[in-house]
Parts: C-alpha cells; sequence; structure tokens
C-alpha cells in the first residue's frame, strides 16, 4: 500500500491557493480562514511524517506510477522530514502574525503565502536534479510576489536587486544541471549517486565544472558571502511576516548544500567525492565575520535582523563544512533554532516600525516598550548564543564539532571573537533603542496582539528547544548519520518495480 | 532533587516580586527575602552531612551527546561560597528595602537581583563543567540588567555594556576551556575532573586550556589587565554594589581557580602566571584605590586590590596558601560588604560620595561611623580584627615565595600592598568620619532608619568576633571549605591571634605604619601623581567600541552600496571562478571530445552569422531601446529556427509564440520607460564589463562544446519506448511534460500562476498613490496616434475566432504530434491580446466574457485535481490512464487522463498571458485616454 | 566548421551579450541581458541532448531514429520559467519607475541613519 503521505505537503498548498484565486479573490476573511486552516492541516501533515521518517526508513513516492530513474521521485527521509516540520511550524506562526494588519496591505497575500510554502515543500521533498530548479523556481518567484507585497519606493528597488541576482542564480542551476546531465544521462539524484563515480577521466572535468556551479547557485540562496548581496536589502525591506518566512529561504540552500553533496558527490563518488568541501567551510568562516562586521554596523533593528542572519548562515555552513555527523547534527539543530530566532527577531522589528516601510523607530507604546525590550532581551540572547537560550547549545555543539574534526583553531578563533562582537552589536543597539528613549517620551498606540503571541511562542519554542536538547539531539544524529550513509536513500529510491508494485499492479 | 531546588527557588522565584509589588514594597521584600532564606535553609539542611565528610549530589540528564548535564553537588568549597551568597543576599535586600527610592521599580529590582543571586548559587554548586559555564554567563547577563538598573542615566548604561562585554569575553574563553578541561579529563563532571589531576596537567592541550579558563576567571574577579570593568560596574545602585563586591560576581572567578586548584595548580605556568597576575592587581588597584574621591569608588578598586590578594595565594601552589585564601574570603566578604553599605548609608544621608565634600561625619551618624570605622580598621589590617589575621597568614606565605629567583620580589611588593591598603582605609576613616564637621553638605546628614544600618551591624559582629576568637568562629567553616578546595589534606596550622614575632608581623607593622605615614603627605603625593597621565578605561572602552562600529560601517559601505552592477560584477566572476576551479581541477582533458561532429550547413552559418550580428548591435546600440527590442526578437527568431534545425519541433513552436507575447509586453512597457539608455557609465568601467562577459562567453562556450563533442549514455531510451504503450502518446515531449515528468509542468504552471498574480497586484497598485500621480501627468506624442488602425481591427477580429480554433486543435493534437496546452494557449492567449492592441482595452474588456483570476485558479485545480484522481485508485499522484472510446461519428477516439491535465496547462497560460497583459494595457489606456483629452483641449 | 562549433560559439555569444547587458545600470539593458542569458542557457540545455537533424522524437514507424527528448522537456519547461520570470521582472521596472520616476537600479542608502534614541525621538516630533 502506497504512502500518500508525501504529497500532501505539496497537494494542499496547491489546492489551497488554486481555490484562493479561483473562488475567494474577492473575501479577505475567507482567504484568512482557508489558508489557516489549510497551513494547519500541512502543520500536522509534517508531524505526521516526522514520525514516519523517525524509524529510519527512507521512503520514496514514484510520481505517475513511473520506476526511478525515468519518472520524478518524491523521497522523505529524516532530514527531509526534520525541514518540513521546521519550515511548517514557521509558517503556521507567520500566517497567524499576518493575519490582520499585514495581509491586507496588497492583494493575494494568503495565495502567494501557500504558492511559496508548496514551494518550499516541495524543494526538500523532491529527488530529481531538475525538478529541484523546478521548485527552486516556484518558491523564489513567490517569495518576489510576497517580497513586493504591500509596495513602496525602496521595496520595489531592492526587489528588482532580488529578482535579478536570483535569476543569475537560476540560470546557473541550469547550466549546470545541463552539464552534470550532458555527462551521466540522468536528472534522479540516486541515480546520479550510481552513475557519477564511474565518470570517465575524459568527462570528469566537464562532471566537476557542473558538479561546482550548482554549488554557488546554492551558496547564493543561502547568503554564502561573496554571494550574500540580496539579502539585506530584501529581508530589510520587505513586509515582517514576508522577513519572517524567508528566515526558512536560506536554509533551503544549505538543505539542498547537504542534500547534494553528501549524496551524490559524497565519499564515495570516486574521483569526485567530497568536491565541494573545501569551498564550503573557508566560505561559512568569510560569511560568518561579514555577517557580524554587519550586525556592528547595524544602523536598524532590521539591519540588525539581517545580518544576525547572515552571521547565523555562516555558523551553519561552517558546521555543514565540517561534514561528519557530529558537525551536521550541530548543523542542523542550529539552523531550527536560528530560524525560530531570526523569524520572530523579524516580527519584532516589524512591530517596532511605524509604518510597513522600513525605518525602525521604537514606536510610542508605554507597556508594550517594556515588553518588547523583553523580547527583544531574549532573542539577542539567543542569537549571540548565549545560556539559557538554544543558541548557546548549538554553538556548543558546533565547538565541540569543530575540535573533534580537527579544525579546532580556525573554527574556534571565528566563533568565540565573532560571538564576543556580535554581543556587543546586540548589546549596543538594545541599550540604544530600548534603554536610551525615557518612557515617558512613549505615547500609547495599539499594538495588533496576533503578533506578539506569535513573538512569544516562538522565543517559547526556542526555550523548549534549549531544554529537550538531548531527545533532540538523539533524532539529529540518527539525521546526520542517514546523510551521510546514503546507501539506504539509493536503494530505497531505485527498487523500481518494487515499489511500483506496492503501488498495487 | 533537594539541590537542584536550592539553585531553582531563586529562578522560580524571580517572578515572585514582580507579582507581590502589587501588594506593596514592604511585601514585595519580604517575598524576596522569603525566596532567599527558603533556599538558604535548604542549604543549610546540608551541612551536618558535608561536614561529617559526605558529598551530596544530585543529576539530571540535558544533553548526554555533549556531556552537559543538571548536576549539583555541594561540598565544603560550594557550601561555604552558596551559604556567603545567600545569608550576605538576606542583608542586601533587607538593605535595598530602604535604599531604593519610591520611584523605582522594586519589582523589577529583586526579579534582576534574585535571577543574579540563582546563577552564582547555580555556579558554586555545579558538578558539571559546562553547566557551571552556563551559570557563568548567567551571572554575565543578569548584572548587565543589574548594573543598568537606572538605564536613564548614561554611566549605568555604558557600565553595564562594558561589564558585560568584558565578562561576556571571559565567558566565551571559560566555555573553550571547559569544552578542552573536559576532553583531556575524559569527563565533565566535577567530581571525577578532580581526581584526575595528574593526565590533565601531563596533557600537551594543558596550556591552552589553563590560559582560556584564567581568562574566564581573570575577567569575572577584574584581575589586571581585566580591572578597569569593575570601578564602572559602580553606577548601579550600592546594594547591588555592595552585592556585587563583597560576596558574588567578582568572587566567581577567585571560586573557579580555588575549584580548579586541585587539577591546574601546582605548575610552572599556573605559579608564574597567576601568582604575579594577583600580585600585580594587588598593588596596582590598591594604589588607585588611594587616590580615588568617590567613596564607592574607593572601596571598588580595594575590592579588586583584595581579590588579587587572593588570587596570588591560589597562585603560590602551596596548601597553607590557600587555607589564607579561604580565611580571607570570608574575612573580606564582612568587612567590604558592611563597608559598601555604609557607604551607601553616608550617599543617602549626606547627598554625595565625594570624600572630598565630607569628613567630621562622627558626630552627626555616630552608628553608621561607629561600623564603618571598625569595618575600615578590619580591612586596614588592624589587629583584634579578622582583616588582620588572614592578612597576617598571607605576608607570611609572600615572605618566604621566591618568584623567577628572586627572593625578595614578594615579600617587598606584599608589604607595599598592605601598606596601600591600610593607607586607602586610614584615608576613608580620617577623611570621612574623623575630622571637623562641616557646613556644607548637601543634605543634612543624619543616621539612617533601623534597617539600613542594621545589616551592617550585623556584618560587624563575625568581623570582631572572628579577631578575637578566630578558631572558635571561623575554625571550622576554614577548615572545611579548605580541605575540599585542596581535595586532600591539610597542612596543621592553626588560626590564631598571637604567632609570636614572625617576619608577618614585622611586615604587617611596617605596613600600618607606612600606611598612616602615606597618608600624611597625601596631597603632595596626590599632586605629584597628578602631574603623569593616567589612562581613562571607560574613554578607552568607548572609543574602541565606537571605533570598532565607524570601522564597520566603512567596510560595510565599501563592499555593500547598493550598487547591483557591482554586486552583478562579484556573482559573476565567484561563479566563472569557481566553474573554473571545477573545470582545472578535475582530471585533465581537451575541450574537444572524440564524438563524430554534424557538418555546418549554409542556412546554419547565415544564422549563425546574423546572430552574432544581433549580440554585436545589441552590446553596441542597446542605448535606443526599440532597436534593443528588435533585435531581441530577431534573436528569439534565430533560436527556435535553430530548434527547428536540430529536430525540435515542440521547441520551435513554444519559442516563437513566447517570443510573440514577451514582445507585446516589452513593447507596452517600452511605452511608458524612458526610450533611451542613458550613456552614463566610463569607458574603463565599459571595458571591464566587456572583458568579464567575453570570459563568461567563453567559458560556457567550452562547457558547451565539451558537452556537445562527447557521447553519453542516456535514460530517456525508456521514454521513447515507453512513449506509446506507457503514456498513450506518440510525441514523446510532450508525453514526458505531461506524464513522465507531469510534475515538473505542474511545478512550471504554477510558476506562471504566480507569476501572473504578482504582476497584477503590482500594476493594481500603480494607479494610486506616487505611480498613479505620475501617471496621470504621463503623455504620448500625438504623431503616434489612432492606435487602433481600421485594417488591423478588422483584421483581428476575423482572426480571433480562426485562431481559436486553431488553438484548441493544436491543444488535442499535442499528444501525439507538436502542440500541447501550452503552446495552445499562447496561441490562443495572442488572438485576445491583438484584440486588446488593435482595438483597445475599454472595447475589448467590454466584450471580454471571461475572468483571467478563475482561468488561472480553475486551470491550476484541474490540473492537480486530474493528479489527485489517481490516488483514488491508490496510484501516485499524476498517475495517467488512457483509453481509445469509440464515439459516433467521431469514431475511434483516444482520450487520456493527461489530456485533462494539459487542458489545464492551457487555461492557465491564457490566463496568465491575459491578465498580466491586460492589466498592463489598462494603465497604458490611463495615459492613453489622458494624452487623448489633452490633444482635445489643444485642438 | 560544425554545427557543434556553431551552436557553441553562438551560445557564448549570446552568453557574452547578456552578461554585458546586465552589468548595466538602467532596468532595462539588465531585463534585456536577462533574456539573452535565458536563450543562452536553453540552447545550452538542449545541446545537451547532443545535435540531430531531422530525427525528431515523435514515434513513427518509419523513423530512422530519434533525438534526446528529455532536454528538450527540460527546455520546454525552462522556456515557460523563464517567460514567467521576464515578464514579472518587466512589469517591476516598469511599476519601480512609475513609482519612483527613474529607472536606475542602485537603492540609496537607507534614510534614518542611526539607531533610535532618546534625543532622535525629539528630533521626530
Amino acid at each position: 500500500m502506497m504512502n500518500h503521505w508525501l504529497i500532501i505537503p505539496v497537494a494542499v498548498p496547491a489546492m489551497t491557493a488554486a481555490l484562493l484565486v479561483l473562488a475567494m479573490r474577492h473575501s479577505l476573511n475567507g482567504q484568512r480562514i482557508l489558508s489557516l486552516v489549510a497551513t494547519t492541516l500541512q502543520f500536522a501533515a509534517a508531524v505526521g511524517l516526522y514520525v514516519f521518517a523517525g524509524d529510519g526508513e527512507t521512503r520514496a513516492y514514484l510520481l505517475g506510477n513511473w520506476p526511478a530513474p525515468f519518472g520524478i521521485v518524491l523521497v522523505l527521509d529524516r532530514l527531509a522530514a526534520t525541514m518540513l516540520l521546521l519550515t511548517n511550524l514557521l509558517a503556521f506562526g507567520v500566517v497567524i502574525a499576518a493575519i490582520g494588519d499585514w495581509d491586507k496591505r496588497g492583494r493575494h497575500f494568503h495565495a502567494l503565502f501557500q504558492f511559496q510554502l508548496l514551494g518550499i515543500n516541495g524543494a526538500f521533498l523532491t529527488g530529481d536534479l531538475f525538478n529541484l530548479f523546478v521548485f527552486f523556481e516556484v518558491l523564489l518567484i513567490a517569495s518576489y510576489g510576497l517580497m513586493l507585497h504591500g509596495g513602496g519606493a525602496r521595496r520595489l528597488k531592492a526587489g528588482f536587486h532580488y529578482i535579478a541576482i536570483n535569476l543569475i542564480g537560476s540560470t546557473v542551476f541550469l547550466f549546470a544541471v545541463g552539464a552534470i546531465y550532458a555527462v551521466t544521462g540522468t536528472l534522479n539524484m540516486a541515480d546520479l549517486a550510481m552513475k557519477v563515480p564511474q565518470v570517465t577521466p575524459a568527462n570528469e572535468a566537464l562532471l566537476s565544472a557542473g558538479a561546482l556551479l550548482l554549488l554557488t547557485v546554492f551558496a547564493i540562496k543561502s547568503a554564502m558571502v561573496p554571494l550574500h548581496w540580496w539579502l539585506p536589502p530584501t529581508y530589510g525591506s520587505t513586509s515582517p511576516p514576508a522577513a519572517a518566512l524567508f528566515a526558512i529561504m536560506t536554509k533551503v540552500g544549505v538543505y539542498s548544500i547537504i542534500r547534494v553533496y553528501a549524496l551524490i558527490f559524497g565519499a564515495d563518488a570516486g574521483p569526485l567525492a567530497g568536491i565541494a568541501t573545501p569551498w564550503i567551510l573557508p566560505a561559512g568562516i568569510l560569511t560568518l565575520v561579514l555577517g557580524t562586521i554587519g550586525v556592528l554596523a547595524a544602523r536598524s533593528l532590521l539591519d540588525l535582523a539581517c545580518y544576525s542572519l547572515i552571521a547565523s548562515m555562516g555558523t551553519l555552513l561552517m558546521a555543514v563544512g565540517l561534514t561528519t555527523a557530529a558537525g551536521l547534527a550541530a548543523a542542523i539543530y542550529y539552523a531550527i533554532q536560528s530560524t525560530i530566532v531570526s523569524a520572530a527577531l523579524f516580527l519584532l522589528a516589524g512591530l517596532l516600525v511605524q509604518d510597513g516601510k522600513g525605518q525602525t523607530r521604537l514606536v510610542r507604546i508605554p507597556q508594550p516598550a517594556t515588553l518588547f525590550a523583553g523580547f527583544y532581551f531574549l532573542l539577542a540572547i539567543a542569537m549571540v548564543g548565549m545560556p539559557p537560550m538554544a543558541g548557546f547549545i548549538g554553538k556548543l555543539l558546533i565547538l565541540e564539532a569543530g575540535r573533534a574534526a580537527s579544525y579546532t583553531t580556525a573554527v574556534w578563533t571565528a566563533m568565540l571573537v565573532t560571538s564576543l562582537l556580535l554581543i556587543v552589536g546586540f548589546a549596543r543597539a538594545g541599550i540604544r533603542t530600548f534603554w536610551r528613549s525615557p518612557r515617558a517620551a512613549l505615547s500609547a498606540r495599539r499594538v495588533p496582539m496576533r503578533p506578539i503571541l506569535v513573538i512569544a511562542a516562538m522565543i517559547a519554542a526556542v526555550a523548549a528547544l534549549s531544554l529537550l536538547a538531548g531527545p533532540v539531539m538523539d533524532d539529529l544524529v540518527a539525521t546526520a548519520e542517514q546523510i551521510l550513509a546514503p546507501q539506504r536513500y539509493i536503494a530505497t529510491v531505485l527498487r523500481p518495480r518494487l515499489a511500483s508494485d506496492l503501488a498495487g499492479e | 532533587m533537594k539541590l537542584a531546588l536550592i539553585v531553582l527557588t531563586p529562578f522560580i522565584g524571580a517572578l515572585i516580586p514582580l507579582l507581590a509589588i502589587r501588594a506593596g514594597r514592604n511585601i514585595c521584600a519580604a517575598a524576596t527575602a522569603a525566596v532567599t532564606g527558603l533556599s538558604l535553609v535548604i542549604l543549610l539542611t546540608e551541612v551536618p552531612t558535608v561536614y561529617s565528610g559526605g558529598i551530596p549530589q544530585a543529576s539530571m540528564q540535558w544533553l548526554p551527546q555533549l556531556g552537559l548535564s543538571l548536576s549539583f553537588f555541594v561540598d565544603g568549597l560550594g557550601l561555604f561560597f552558596a551559604a556567603l551568597i545567600l545569608a550576605i543576599g538576606l542583608l542586601v535586600i533587607l538593605y535595598a528595602r530602604f535604599y531604593l527610592s519610591p520611584t523605582d521599580s522594586m519589582g523589577r529590582f529583586f526579579c534582576y537581583l534574585l535571577l543574579f543571586q540563582g546563577s552564582m548559587v547555580g555556579i558554586v554548586l555545579s558538578d558539571n563543567i559546562l553547566l557551571l559555564v552556563v551559570f557563568w554567563e548567567l551571572t554575565s547577563l543578569s548584572s548587565f540588567l543589574l548594573i543598568g538598573y537606572w538605564h536613564h542615566l548614561p554611566a549605568s548604561r555604558a557600565g553595564a555594556l562594558m561589564a558585560l562585554v568584558v565578562t561576556g569575553a571571559g565567558g566565551l574563553a571559560l566555555m573553550g576551556g571547559m569544552l578542552l578541561l573536559g576532553h583531556i579529563a575524559g569527563s565533565f563532571m566535577l567530581s571525577e575532573i578532580l581526581g584526575r589531576g595528574d593526565v590533565i596537567k601531563a596533557s600537551p592541550l594543558y596550556l591552552p586550556t589553563l590560559l582560556l579558563i584564567l581568562a574566564g576567571a581573570f575577567t569575572k574577579s577584574a584581575q589586571f589587565p581585566f580591572h578597569f570593568w569593575l570601578p564602572h560596574a559602580m553606577a548601579a545602585p550600592t546594594p547591588v554594589s555592595a552585592y556585587l563586591h563583597s560576596a558574588t560576581m567578582v568572587k566567581a572567578g577567585v571560586f573557579l581557580l580555588a575549584r580548579l586548584w586541585p587539577v591546574l595548580s601546582g605548575t610552572q605556568e599556573w605559579f608564574l602566571i597567576v601568582t604575579l597576575t594577583g600580585l600585580a592587581t594587588m598593588v596596582i588597584a590598591a594604589w588607585i584605590a588611594l587616590f580615588r574621591d568617590d567613596l564607592k569608588a574607593l572601596l571598588a578598586f580595594s575590592t579588586v586590590s583584595h581579590l588579587g590578594l587572593l588570587t596570588m595565594l591560589l597562585g603560590l601552589g602551596t596548601r597553607m596558601a590557600v587555607v589564607a585564601g579561604v580565611f580571607h574570603i570570608l574575612n573580606h566578604a564582612t568587612f567590604k560588604a558592611a563597608l559598601f553599605m555604609s557607604a551607601g548609608i553616608v550617599d543617602h544621608a549626606a547627598g554625595t560620595r565625594d570624600i572630598r565634600r565630607l569628613g567630621g561625619l562622627r558626630r552627626l551618624m555616630p552608628i553608621t561611623a561607629g561600623l564603618a570605622i571598625v569595618a575600615a580598621a578590619s580591612m586596614a589590617g588592624l589587629p583584634l580584627l579578622n582583616g588582620f589575621l588572614s592578612k597576617e597568614m598571607m605576608l607570611e606565605e609572600a615572605a618566604h615565595t621566591v618568584y623567577a629567583g628572586q627572593a625578595w620580589l614578594f615579600p617587598l611588593f606584599a608589604t607595599f600592598g598592605a601598606l596601600l591598603s591600610a593607607a586607602y582605609s586610614a584615608r576613608l576613616v580620617f577623611h570621612v568620619f574623623l575630622g571637623p564637621e562641616r557646613q556644607d553638605y548637601p543634605q543634612h546628614p543624619h543616621d539612617p532608619p533601623f534597617g539600613m544600618w542594621v545589616p551592617v551591624a550585623v556584618l560587624v559582629v563575625p568581623i570582631v568576633a572572628i579577631g578575637l576568637m578566630p578558631a572558635t568562629f571561623a575554625g571550622a567553616i576554614v577548615e572545611q571549605t579548605a580541605l575540599a578546595a585542596v581535595g586532600g589534606a591539610l597542612p596543621d596550622y592553626h588560626l590564631a591571634l598571637w604567632h609570636g614575632m614572625t617576619p608577618a608581623l614585622a611586615m604587617s607593622g611596617l605596613a600600618l605604619a607606612g600606611g598612616l605615614a602615606l597618608l600624611w603627605v597625601y596631597s603632595a603625593v596626590n599632586h605629584a601623581r597628578l602631574i603623569v597621565p593616567r589612562p581613562d578605561a571607560m574613554a578607552m572602552f568607548r572609543a574602541s567600541v565606537a571605533g570598532m562600529v565607524r570601522g564597520a560601517r566603512l567596510l560595510l559601505h565599501r563592499v555593500d552600496n547598493g550598487s547591483l552592477p557591482r554586486y552583478m560584477c562579484i556573482v559573476i566572476t565567484v561563479i566563472g571562478l569557481l566553474g573554473l576551479a571545477g573545470f582545472l581541477g578535475a582530471a585533465p582533458a581537451p575541450i574537444a571530445g572524440d564524438r563524430p561532429t554534424l557538418p555546418a550547413t549554409l542556412p546554419a552559418i547565415t544564422g549563425w552569422l546574423v546572430l552574432l550580428l544581433a549580440c554585436g548591435l545589441i552590446v553596441w546600440r542597446h542605448y535606443d531601446r526599440l532597436a534593443a527590442l528588435i533585435v531581441t526578437s530577431i534573436v528569439g527568431l534565430i533560436v527556435s529556427l535553430a530548434f527547428l534545425q536540430f529536430s525540435a519541433p515542440d521547441l520551435a513552436l513554444t519559442q516563437i509564440s513566447v517570443e510573440v507575447v514577451t514582445t507585446i509586453l516589452l513593447l507596452l512597457a517600452i511605452n511608458l520607460l524612458p526610450r533611451t539608455t542613458p550613456d552614463e557609465l566610463p569607458r574603463s568601467y565599459k571595458l571591464g564589463a566587456g572583458l568579464l562577459a567575453t570570459l563568461g562567453g567563453l567559458g560556457v562556450a567550452a562547457l558547451a562544446y565539451a558537452a556537445m563533442t562527447r557521447s553519453f549514455e542516456t535514460i530517456s531510451g525508456f521514454h521513447i519506448e515507453q512513449s506509446l504503450p506507457g503514456g498513450g502518446g506518440t510525441n514523446v515531449v510532450n508525453v514526458i511534460l505531461v506524464d513522465f515528468r507531469g510534475y515538473d509542468t505542474f511545478g512550471e504552471i504554477i510558476v506562471l500562476a504566480i507569476a501572473a498574480l504578482t504582476i497584477f497586484a503590482l500594476l493594481d497598485s500603480a494607479m494610486h498613490g506616487a505611480a498613479g500621480r505620475r501617471l496621470a501627468r504621463m503623455r504620448f506624442d500625438p504623431q503616434a496616434h489612432d492606435p487602433h488602425p481600421l485594417m488591423l481591427t478588422v483584421t483581428t477580429r476575423v482572426l480571433l475566432p480562426l485562431s481559436l480554433m486553431v488553438g484548441v486543435y493544436i491543444l488535442l493534437r499535442g499528444h501525439n504530434t507538436p502542440g500541447g496546452g501550452f503552446i495552445a494557449g499562447l496561441i490562443v492567449a495572442i488572438a485576445f491580446l491583438m484584440q486588446y492592441m488593435a482595438s483597445g482595452y475599454v472595447w475589448a474588456h467590454r466584450r471580454a466574457r471571461f475572468d483571467s483570476h478563475a482561468m488561472i485558479g480553475g486551470g491550476v485545480a484541474l490540473a492537480g485535481v486530474t493528479g489527485l484522481a489517481s490516488l483514488l485508485f491508490d496510484r501516485p499522484f499524476l498517475t495517467s490512464t488512457f483509453g481509445y472510446f469509440h464515439l459516433p461519428v467521431f469514431g475511434e477516439v483516444e482520450l487520456a487522463s493527461a489530456m485533462a491535465f494539459d487542458v489545464g496547462v492551457f487555461f492557465t497560460v491564457v490566463g496568465t498571458c491575459l491578465l498580466s497583459l491586460t492589466t498592463l494595457s489598462r494603465v497604458e489606456e490611463r495615459v492613453e485616454q489622458a494624452s487623448k483629452q489633452a490633444e482635445a483641449r489643444s485642438r | 566548421m560544425s554545427m557543434e562549433f556553431l551552436m557553441a560559439t553562438g551560445i557564448g555569444a549570446l552568453t557574452v551579450a547578456g552578461i554585458y547587458l546586465i552589468l548595466l545600470r538602467r532596468t532595462f539593458p539588465v531585463v534585456v541581458g536577462l533574456s539573452f542569458l535565458s536563450y543562452a542557457v536553453n540552447v545550452f540545455l538542449f545541446t545537451m541532448g547532443r545535435l540531430a537533424i531531422d530525427l525528431p522524437p515523435i514515434v513513427s514507424a518509419g523513423a530512422a531514429g530519434y533525438t534526446d527528448p528529455l532536454p528538450q522537456a527540460l527546455v520546454l519547461t525552462a522556456i515557460v520559467i523563464t517567460f514567467g520570470m521576464t515578464a514579472l521582472i518587466v512589469v517591476l521596472s516598469l511599476r519601480t519607475f512609475l513609482e519612483t520616476g527613474s529607472d536606475d537600479v542602485t537603492l540609496a542608502a537607507r534614510s534614518d541613519d542611526e539607531l533610535p534614541s532618546a534625543h532622535r525621538d525629539e528630533a521626530v516630533r
């Protein structure tokens, strides 16, 4: 009996969005309800899938019932399930925060939101390189829509940067896929993993050029310095809920790096084994450093949020670059917590902004001001990696992994020094924003309740993540080991007849 | 669990003040005290066990993968510190109740205080060194809040930031150090680590570990050269200073040294670094303290000096020194807390803490004066008081310490330190309390309310008691604590007032006499001192932070200046370099492969030449945008011809129809955009860009050629053979699109849908706001008028039904011959667009009976439903079925579910094109009308 | 000269023009440049199935053989996606021009230049 659960994260948002456009164009409340229901559904499905994947099995779903590698296949393993869970958890929070004030500033917010989820979920689930491209495009163009939602001169200009740079990325993606196909004659990732090791010396150069071109594509998505240019203006000028949701988009890039360079160009990829490894760790350090500089230079809470996101991406890439199980597990843990924290930070910055137009001035509200200060304090702690929030655990894990992977000096110096600078940056920003403005100067203003609750919930989630670090890490270590031993994955996907028999032929 | 409660109570209780404050300030203070008291009581219940040699432990898992666990244990050392922290905490709370002014939010204050207290107790009771780091960082954070409590004062903000940064830095170092320590020891549990000193000292990682841990301890305990942050923490309310400086924060570093003494001490590195740091701190801080006019600053630096003393003692590495150290920690806590509170009282009463404006308070506030003088005397090391005894022991140790072969160094400087300490203590007494009464106090001084001086009194009791009968009152505590600290047997010693005529006694006497003498010539020395420039730590700190920020901004603006061309340059360069790296990194191979090539034909070469020409033209003439557009469509044409040439009819059809739509779109856009691109970039830049572009082109060409001239195995054989039997179509490309890889197509039409929605959302808002105003001002030039030429109008209207039929035909036949939903959709869309172009938006829109939004949504929905339908038969998403049916008239007809899917594609495409282009032409129309009216008026 | 050479150099030429144009400072040339790049990549992807003449992938009894249909399908998808993207960015550049009155792509530094603080708030009010 085939497991149709795998298609839910794609089918539900797709149909919802279609329905929103088809029937609910004129009733905002209708859109909100449907969007909320759909998001809840996807969240439930993600939980279900996570439970499925928890047994350590890899599940393949042959779309169109064509055997791999000839059709397109969806694959669910621990990594995919984890990312899906994170995405839909985040989406759930964001949609609640968006309802009310933010989703009525332009047309089609909820349709675009659902399409966005569709793109992200699809990218996590697919087992086909070209299909990954397609879903990259879906999530990108949806993000263009969300990013531009609400308009405004700055947002439009920033949007042009964002789109232009990402179109370069898409173009390169196709060049890379082309080159890889030209050598291997296949697109299915598992099949590629089989064929790449057998590359002839004559074709090796072509293939490895393709492999590294592909890396640049993912690097752009994951804001790897020096390809991060699009991020600060984009996230800094878009609407808070969009920015909050985009916190996951950078992780899509990292996910793809892990997936492709562990599965296709992993340890047993023959002459091309570990082709990306020498680039990721240094790039990660560079990203971390530039992000930290950005935090120090921040002129507004939005800048702070943007560059701290870049810094966290650096930390993350650094951990991924260790290419050990411990490093990967730590990376995923760090990714989860930093995603939630960034999202909350963007929402908070959004609440402090007077209008949707990107200038962060402390909104004048007596009580909430104290509340926001508290939020900021906790989020800052989490972001710079101090206890008791999960960021601390994450950094501890990465430091330990770095030591074990004998990159101690590089990783430790980078981590410890930047952490200190981050403390300076965040403390300075917090003092200037919340301590310098005398309470008296804060005149009352209505603040939307939902976002506040969502931020509080996110903070609680990060705290819980730190408290439950033990059990969580058990799962993540298992995940990392599964990633580094792709044979199971390959076997499951390339079991064509058997699988389609299961489909009941 | 019980042990955990000692630590957790303050954390949980931290919420209580916030709530209790509603019931009034007394209740709030009482509640807070109750919390502290509770955790103190629980602690004291452990005393019998501990003092009878037991070590209560409690442990809970947290992060076993890392060895981090919630483990606590109470041994003599921990007990001593915890008791000190909680007991003095109680006094501080009582004191603070009367100290805080009604305008200060007491709830917040006590909340922070309890958080801090909990973190401190956590440090001293942690059995797990990573857990210790956690609490360590928590003290940094909570002290940040406490120091910044009065955050309307710049001094508080600056002091808080400084404290956080310095101690935070130490915390990070400690984090690393503890990870290494745990790695060497093979365990993160203190109780196990303490037994593995030899392993640790033998390890090659010993030195880095030591340095990192010392960095943590020294920053926290404000050891030279990190001593500068502590005085600035003075900005905090006095209760906080009293707490931070007597029993807690700064003692954490000393505690850590004591805690790890058995595993780290005794080596040459330890001795050389720790003792010297301690000695230097002791002397330098004492010297600074002597000349501070702010009462609290004087006390702060004296704290630093005494911490130096302790550090030195621990550095010596002898067990006797540890005993002395422990004893002095106890004594210092008592007299320093007392002094800080008195300072606060004086500040409150006299309205100033400036020693120069004080003096003669003896009569005005006798109680305070009495208590303070006793405490100060103890600090100075006068006999009969506890300070004297521990100082004696310190001098005794220093007396026979040989540092780097120098026997004189330590005795001399230790004595000097003691001398200075005597001097500033004396200054405190003489310049504040003794001397003539003055008339110019900012306020009239008087003794404080009972609740404020009683804590001081409580602290003075042990000062005297221990001073007189040390063995009785402190013997047990010191013994148990020292035992735990050295982790072994103690040398035989006895705490007593009289040790006979020892060198220490002489040094002590010398110090006292010298101290008084120094005070005698105070003003002279002070003037001399003022001549030499002294560094201002805060200024330097501010400058360095500001410098960092400025530097960061400078750098950021260098790289990140909002110029898209620059970003593009960098992005493309990086991409190119990585691609090249890949190419060169692999086994070297010639670009040209061995696959037989096709001979070029004349038409092909012609097309190629035209293409090159077009590329040249666009680079050269792109300033004229209309021309650029024409060139672009020529290129599109050539591309589709190329597709046709190399057996890709579907691609050719698609390319050409896309070309048409895109061109219409661009035409509409250009209408409103500037007609030309200014030639604004410097020649050099253009040359650079050209070079980069050329390199990129070469790379791509090489890649393409290399690929095309190599033969390969592909999976598409399967698609060809399965196309008819499995997919029910002869047009393999179409079958791949709607069946084998229908999922791609599903994603692809969704991309189109999103594009349309976004375009709609973008242009929908263009009618109002800044854009709307600009539109209203726009005019088309009269020449290009009569936008709807009759011929065109008529032909398009005649052609419409025809092209619709063609579209449907192409849609249906697509499964077997070139065509399909996408191309069909474009053709139909073009037909409609022609109406808009020819007859104008208004005319066409009035007759348009369709809703493009619905088309898009419906199309996607249809495709999706077709895919989901297969789930009903328990087949995966998008599984297609097909069959041949016999219909009257038509005869044998094939119907494939993939066709329904293709219809979905068709509708999405039509909807997308219409929605985007009609909204665009609506914008055009706006300008159109405006221009018309303008013209009419001008006529 | 072989067909492969013509195609390769043709792709190269398209890329050169595309890259050059996207390095300019106005929206329009960037848009045109991007579509040139997409021409280049579409043809590139197409040629990855290798070149074949008169072997269309349409199953028929008399066919001498078939060219690789897979890249064709991929390119078709790519063309469609590119079309959507181009449409979007064209409209965006138009919309930006209407909003700001300029088609310069440079993004000015943000207007408020310092973190909020007491005196700033004074200044604001």
